[in-house]
């Protein structure tokens, strides 16, 4: 199915660090899902996969831009940071691994299951990431068809 | 199912968000202070039992649809957190127990009955 025939697109920004915003992408686009009519089960794993990812982007990115496209019989995330990179992507999808800091395990998360949690919730998952220059995350989740005009 | 007003008389706990409903019912039950975990294991419509009160939680329990939260040894998140989990339906009740404890008491009401496990 193409991009053509997408029948709602969004952008959003996620700024590195900004801990008192986290999760607000990910809330939103819930939202956008529900009122679109996706089914709860597809809706729950889409959110997990933007705040999951949203937090990656918060504790470890500059900045990211987060693309929500929504066709029929599909939800596709791509979150395109600018950030670290990250030097080994096999360990980094290894369950327990983390690089979080204390402060960032604090507040709840560091405990190494982002990305391992993106790729659980994913039906199609691909991750490119280039030490210095950023990740790339692509993210399709597949969902009952039904989309409110 | 587990129902909130049961929950209140076991924990002597309070509620925090007004407006909330006692006859609130969760079908499941889930503790942990790691939001990672919430988000990877908890089934929709659980009740969550914390020790962290920030407002990591509200976002974590509205994207995992997670139905409600005790707060566990006194702990209170700030009034903003407290509002913006009632603007998204979230009750929030707060408990002097700690969470062993708190575990425990739920974990016999499950047992009579309910079923409120995993």
């Amino acid at each position: 199915m193409g991009e053509a025939e997408s029948v709602y697109r969004k952008e959003f920004p996620v700024k590195g660090g900004d801990f008192a915003n986290a999760g607000a992408a990910a809330c939103e686009i819930k939202e956008l899902l529900k009122d679109l009519g996706i089914d709860a089960a597809s809706v729950r794993r889409a959110a997990i996969v933007a705040y999951e990812s949203e937090m990656n982007v918060i504790m470890y990115a500059r900045e990211a831009r987060m693309d929500l496209t929504v066709s029929l019989g599909k939800v596709r995330l791509v979150i395109d940071d600018r950030g670290p990179g990250i030097p080994d992507v096999e360990l980094a999808l290894t369950e327990g691994y983390s690089t979080a800091t204390a402060e960032m395990r604090e507040l709840g998360f560091g405990a190494g299951m982002g990305l391992p949690n993106i790729k659980k919730n994913a039906d199609v998952f691909a991750i490119d990431s280039e030490v210095g220059r950023g990740t790339r995350l692509d993210i399709t989740i597949r969902t009952n068809g039904h989309v409110n005009p | 199912m587990i129902v909130l007003k049961d929950v209140l008389a076991l924990l002597d706990a309070e509620v925090l968000t007004p407006g909330t409903d006692p006859e609130a019912a969760f079908q499941r039950v889930f503790a942990s202070d790691l939001m990672s975990d919430v988000l990877t294991s908890a089934q929709p419509g659980s009740l969550l039992l914390t020790g962290l009160a920030n407002s990591h939680v509200v976002s974590t329990c509205h994207v995992a649809d997670v139905a409600g939260v005790v707060f566990v040894q006194g702990k209170r998140p700030s009034p903003a957190v407290v509002e913006e989990a009632r603007a998204k339906g979230l009750p929030l009740v707060s408990t002097k127990m700690p969470m062993f404890e708190a575990c425990a008491r739920i974990a016999g009401l499950a047992g009579e009955g309910g079923h409120g496990r995993g």
